[in-house]
């Protein structure tokens, strides 16, 4: 491979000319190249290997036991067709917007109250960034509590004179995908406030001191100093966010597999039924594709936007 | 901004500490349940106040198999650290201080990986590993989990190879250490920090992950202690909510422990994490 003589001439001028060198410089060689292929070709095998696999099971009929039938774009038109990926697609639509916008709210919210060094802000910070590590199903389980039919929600809501409000959350078609997002968000919530803090660290003090001194109120302050400085840190979160709302999956499955009646059906839980549960692995391929193309294509559209923004600004 | 702040301290941390309350009740609702009886929750429901506390919902989840899960998911998830972390470091190690051809491109694809959907991998891999006979074994979990992940840990200790100077590698290579020795002797000890914060990060990954678990794990005394805990109230005889609390509590406790153990390297390798 084209590997070797480049590493060779950095090894063996290292080590000097003699002998022994130049052996030791080929031995060298070998060491770097298993130290980057052993890793590389383990990765791309279970990686991009599966990935492209994906993209030609996509293209077929497949039940996974007999062999696989070409059928091009077959399965790609029949989602169109299809009520439940519709359903699923939207419902993903709903989550990318309220799981997603709501935890970078409420993750920039908290970032900027606890941003200032004060007594106690330590405690604050680490309790609302606990449930970053517990595992979704942990989450999932611990709401289970709450919004089951004897649950603390619906108990707050009878003894305020609510009852005819009380539901069985999970299990109405009409509040399971939203219920969900609540214990999606106390997870997520603190990992993007720590993200924030991290991007506010980076804002300088003195402008602040400079613009109060100039009159300009708090909100001023914040919208042409504070946000304009956060730039960089925004994409990374909006990336992260995009990311892990498209491939919410864990919460969903745990707290309702997408049911009652697909109400709270995701792409990530229809594409693991129908694919990997069921039997149709051309369909559920194709789906995991447009999760894939999804993904990417919402942040490649923010980050046009925000480059063009910034040549404009 | 600090005149402000000075004035209201009441106001902050009356609501801040509403707040941060309002955040652990949902904790405490699951310690206070998985230390009440069957009895007590079925005569006055989940949102009541407890008559007694008592362990014994520990002790049942425990004999009904979930310290087996844990073993498992201990088994699965120390290994992939220990391994990920060697595999990257040898691969971060070459790329960052050799000049490896094609070495920005080796780094990117590998990030790339690490970046792909899980569902876009879910069948094909599910097919490899009954094809190589990994289907339904811990050692299948643990090549696939260590194999998906590693990009982002090369992706990270690459960059904080580059930032050691080049005056101490060759230093040593003059003192006669080879490619080899450098790494072990002087990189590795030198990479500490950010080792620590992806292993504690990985251990959290792998440790916390349902989806691979569902996917390539079949037997129930195979499962980790996470997609084990969900089948749990599926099972008509645990269906007793203080029992499935407590076993909620236990397997939330390593990844706690580890948070605790590593929380300056946690949140640092967090915030690296958000660079991929």
């Amino acid at each position: 491979m084209a590997a070797v003589p480049q590493a060779v001439t950095r090894g063996s001028r290292v080590a000097g000319a003699s002998p022994k060198g130049i052996l030791r410089g080929s031995r060298d060689t070998v060491i770097l190249l298993a130290f980057v292929l052993v890793p590389f070709t383990l990765e791309m095998f279970w990686t991009f290997w599966p990935a492209l696999n994906s993209v030609y099971i996509s293209l077929t009929r497949w039940d996974g036991i007999s062999p696989p039938q070409f059928i091009g774009l077959d399965n790609y038109a029949r989602m169109w067709s299809d009520d439940t990926f519709r359903l699923a697609l939207r419902n993903t639509v709903i989550w990318l917007v309220l799981f997603g916008g709501l935890s970078v709210l409420g993750g920039l919210g908290l970032a900027l109250l606890l941003d200032k060094p004060r007594r106690g802000i330590g405690i604050y910070r680490a309790i609302f960034f606990l449930p970053v590590v517990f595992s979704l199903v942990v989450t999932a389980l611990v709401w289970r509590m709450i919004y089951q039919p004897d649950g603390v929600i619906n108990s707050i809501l009878s003894a305020v004179g609510l009852e005819d409000q009380a539901k069985i959350w999970l299990g109405d078609p009409d509040t399971a995908l939203y219920a969900q997002i609540l214990p999606a968000l106390w997870r997520q919530i603190g990992y993007i406030m720590v993200l924030f803090l991290a991007g506010l660290k980076t804002v300088d003090p003195l402008l602040h001191e400079a613009a109060k001194m100039d009159g300009a109120s708090a909100f001023e302050r914040f919208r042409y100093i504070t946000l304009p400085q956060l730039r960089p840190v925004s994409t990374v979160v909006l990336a992260v966010t995009v990311i892990d709302a498209l491939r919410s999956f864990d919460i969903v499955w745990s707290l309702t597999q997408g049911g009652p009646y697909h109400s709270s059906e995701l792409l990530s839980t229809y594409q693991f039924a129908t694919g990997v549960q069921g039997s149709q692995l051309g369909y559920g391929s194709a789906l995991a594709v447009l999760i894939f193309v999804l993904t990417v294509g919402t942040i490649v559209v923010y980050l046009a936007r925000s480059l063009r923004e910034e040549e404009t600004a | 901004m600090t005149t402000k702040s000075r004035t209201r301290p009441w106001l902050f941390h009356g609501g801040m500490s509403l707040l941060a309350l309002l955040w652990l009740v949902p904790l405490l609702l699951v310690l206070v349940t998985s230390l009440r009886t069957f009895d007590d929750l079925a005569d006055r429901g989940l949102a009541s106040l407890p008559k007694a506390l008592t362990f014994g919902p520990y002790r049942e989840a425990l004999g009904l198999g979930e310290w087996r899960s844990i073993i498992n998911s201990l088994i699965i998830a120390v290994p992939v650290v220990i391994v990920s972390l060697v595999l990257a470091s040898m691969a971060a190690y070459a790329l960052a201080r050799h000049r490896i051809p094609f070495r920005r491109t080796l780094l990117l694809l590998m990030l790339a990986g690490n970046l792909l959907p899980a569902q876009l991998l879910l069948i094909p891999v599910l097919k490899l590993t009954e094809q190589f006979g990994l289907f339904d074994s811990l050692l299948g979990m643990i090549v696939v989990q260590t194999a998906v992940g590693l990009g982002f840990y090369v992706f990270v200790l690459h960059g904080f190879m580059r930032g050691i100077p080049d005056e101490v590698t060759q230093a040593a290579r003059i003192d006669g250490a080879s490619t080899f020795g450098v790494y072990l002797r002087i990189v590795l000890p030198l990479t500490k920090p950010a080792m620590a914060a992806l292993g504690s990060l990985a251990f959290t990954w792998t440790f916390n992950d349902l989806l691979w678990s569902i996917t390539l794990l079949r037997s129930e005394e195979k499962l980790p202690v996470t997609p084990a805990i969900l089948g749990m109230q599926g099972d008509e005889f645990v269906s007793s909510w203080n029992v499935i609390a407590a076993a909620t509590v236990v397997a939330a406790i390593p990844t706690v422990i580890v948070f605790l153990r590593f929380q300056r390297y946690f949140i640092s390798g967090l915030l690296i994490g958000s660079a991929k």
